[in-house]
């Protein structure tokens, strides 16, 4: 059975419908994420990119379509079910998302008090073992979020989503409103966490370093449908957003080194 | 798998075995060692005292899984052994984990991240010192705001084109107009009980036509004034705070200032002034709901007439009775927009902040607000008003 689950893609989403007041965001996409990759999806503002990433982990139902993660049909699982999938990944908030009354321990302590029975003392060290993981300084775990700088709740959100060793985790705009270097060093991060954590990644982000630093594979949307392609494919690509996105000056900069 | 020397018996999903040859001790460990297993292996691997050795090898080789979690346990064992003085060696990890491994022992060099610690007397105590503190300072600052409020009012006195005159109608209209319904119901309700309670008490002396009096004198110089005040300091005073608030939490406050626009002036002033015209009209609006409340109530408890009732009415209500009400209510509109403001400009930039600001802005209000009160019932004593 383990089997199954392993052959089977992380992610695989069958014609997937999306609608916002009206307006189709998404087109019948279909998109696959194997195990151990990490997939960037990129996308002009108001195409849907974060309205994806929420479809896919359940924020938002679908209009139409096939969500499957780690093997299992979303729409079909009961509560239960859904909540023994739901500690299998993690998400990595825009903003962090930390719950604001609650130290950063206390924010990454939640999921391991809410779903396992460990010991107090246990779970103290585990969430130090992922707080220092990440790379934040020891004495930020008991630092409140409006202590922090934003590159820090950035740190503190990765460190809760990955409280429970998910095998999958969404990043949703990882490096926007980080500067350059604390951008690079989270690139990085993510890069040693997928190598220890043999994690899969999915990711949107406007970031062309970020894509070209992490991703092995870019999604792009455009005209309600996903390109999916490694970035030297795409760079060829005829398609006039595309184009300008890989050969506009900023992208000529990323790509040059 | 072999079970050596006696140890703990090991499940079959994570196991571990000892191995001892000469100076060496052998932990081999083996299976699942992830976070599901946590609560067992944590118990285990501290139960592990290699007595008698100086090495210790850890071999990890039969490892199927290792999560961080396991990991940590693994590293924790043998760091705590190294504390201990043995010399303790992690072998045969395969190739997939050495990174985590690696990771978190290079990483994780501090103490377990714990929770605060529980409250002792000793911090109970602090509080309380603190709260006195705390509270001392709030006078002293809403003291200084109120300076500062002064100071701008007459600013745009002096310069009425500041005014911010759609603001102002606005607030008008959300704190005035809007409140009507509600503070209407309330004042009509409390003539009602204020009228039966009166009957019931007033009949046994047989003048129970007095009951007007105790209405009218009631709710104009007391009740009516103060429905309109607490349902105001409910509604307006905790939507400033909520709605300043939120804007500092945004940096719109920010945003304002660095262009050379005074908050006090765009966002305190409209709303202090418009409660403050708007709170003795709805006080008077409040007073007549109540003698409505007591004229209807006075009518089927006593069967006094509606033309008795106006009759009685203009009898007791003698020279200041209705204007004690109203002098007040300007003040206590003053006090609701202050606090209120006050407290949305100091709220930090998270979202507990602005909730419990919000939360003191109306307690604080009601609070100062019945102060006032008993100051102006003291003060309308010693004028004989």
């Amino acid at each position: 059975m383990r089997a199954i689950a392993c052959d089977s893609p992380a992610i695989r989403v069958r014609g997937l419908v999306s609608r916002i007041g009206g307006r189709v965001l998404h087109d019948r996409i279909d998109l696959d994420v194997f195990r151990g990759e990490i997939v960037g999806v990129v996308g002009g503002s108001g195409t849907g990119k974060s309205v994806l990433l929420r479809t896919i982990i359940g924020l938002q139902r679908p209009v139409a379509g096939n969500i499957e993660i780690l093997g299992q049909n979303i729409a079909d699982l009961d509560d239960e079910a859904l909540v023994r999938l739901q500690i299998r990944w993690g998400v990595l908030f825009q903003d962090g998302a930390l719950f604001s009354d609650q130290t950063v321990a206390q924010n990454v302590q939640l999921p391991l008090r809410e779903h396992t029975d460990l010991p107090q003392q246990l779970i103290d060290e585990i969430a130090s073992v992922k707080i220092s993981m990440v790379g934040l300084p020891p004495d930020a775990a008991k630092d409140y979020p409006s202590e922090l700088s934003g590159g820090m709740r950035k740190r503190a959100g990765l460190a809760r989503a990955l409280a429970l060793d998910p095998e999958l985790l969404f990043l949703d705009e990882p490096t926007a409103g980080l500067d350059p270097i604390a951008a690079a060093e989270f690139d990085e991060l993510v890069r040693g966490l997928r190598h220890s954590l043999r994690l899969t990644v999915f990711m949107v982000t406007h970031d062309l370093d970020t894509l070209r630093a992490t991703t092995d594979r870019i999604a792009v949307l455009v005209d309600r449908k996903l390109k999916i392609g490694t970035i030297t494919g795409l760079v060829h690509d005829r398609h006039p957003w595309i184009h300008e996105y890989f050969t506009g000056v900023r992208g000529r900069a990323a790509l040059a080194n | 798998m072999a079970n050596g020397s006696g140890r703990p018996k090991p499940a079959p999903a994570v196991w571990y075995r000892t191995e001892q040859n000469e100076d060496t001790f052998r932990l081999i460990v083996g299976g699942f060692w992830i976070i599901s297993e946590a609560r067992r292996l944590d118990f285990l691997v501290k139960a592990i005292q290699p007595k008698g050795f100086t090495r210790v090898e850890i071999d990890c080789a039969a490892l199927e899984r290792l999560d961080t979690v396991g990991a940590w346990l693994l590293l924790r064992t043998k760091r705590e052994l190294q504390h201990h003085g043995f010399d303790v060696q992690l072998v045969n990890v395969r190739e997939e984990y050495r990174a985590l491994v690696h990771t978190i022992d290079h990483d994780c060099t501090a103490p377990p991240a714990g929770l605060p610690p529980p409250h002792t007397f000793a911090d109970r105590l602090e509080r309380i010192g603190r709260g006195l503190v705390h509270a001392l300072y709030q006078v002293y600052g809403l003291i200084g705001f109120f300076g500062l409020v002064a100071d701008e009012t007459a600013a745009v006195i002096l310069n009425p084109r500041r005014l911010r005159v759609a603001a102002l109608f606005h607030q008008i209209e959300d704190g005035g107009l809007n409140a009507l319904p509600i503070v209407g119901l309330l004042s009509f309700l409390i003539g009602v009980v204020v009228a039966y309670q009166g009957a019931d008490q007033l009949r046994q002396f047989g003048i129970d036509v007095f009951t007007v009096n105790l209405v009218a004198v009631g709710i104009l110089r007391e009740l009516g004034g103060m429905m309109a005040a607490i349902v105001v300091a409910a509604r307006s005073g905790s939507a400033f705070t909520a709605q300043i608030g939120t804007m500092k939490v945004n940096q719109e406050l920010d945003a304002l200032q660095i262009s050379g626009i005074s908050t006090t002036e765009v966002l305190v002033l409209p709303r202090l002034s418009g409660l403050i015209v708007t709170l003795p009209l709805l006080t008077f609006y409040s007073n007549m709901m109540g003698l409505f409340g007591g004229m209807v109530m006075c009518y089927f408890a006593l069967s006094i007439t509606i033309p008795a009732f106006l009759e009685q009415l203009r009898a007791s209500v003698i020279d200041w009775t209705f204007w004690v009400g109203l002098i007040k209510a300007p003040v206590f509109a003053f006090i609701i927009g202050l606090v209120g403001c006050y407290q949305g400009l100091h709220v930090e930039r998270s979202a507990a902040s602005v909730g419990s600001h919000t939360t003191r802005a109306v307690v604080e209000a009601i609070f100062l607000v019945i102060a006032a009160d008993a100051a102006f019932s003291v003060l309308f004593s010693v004028l004989g008003i």
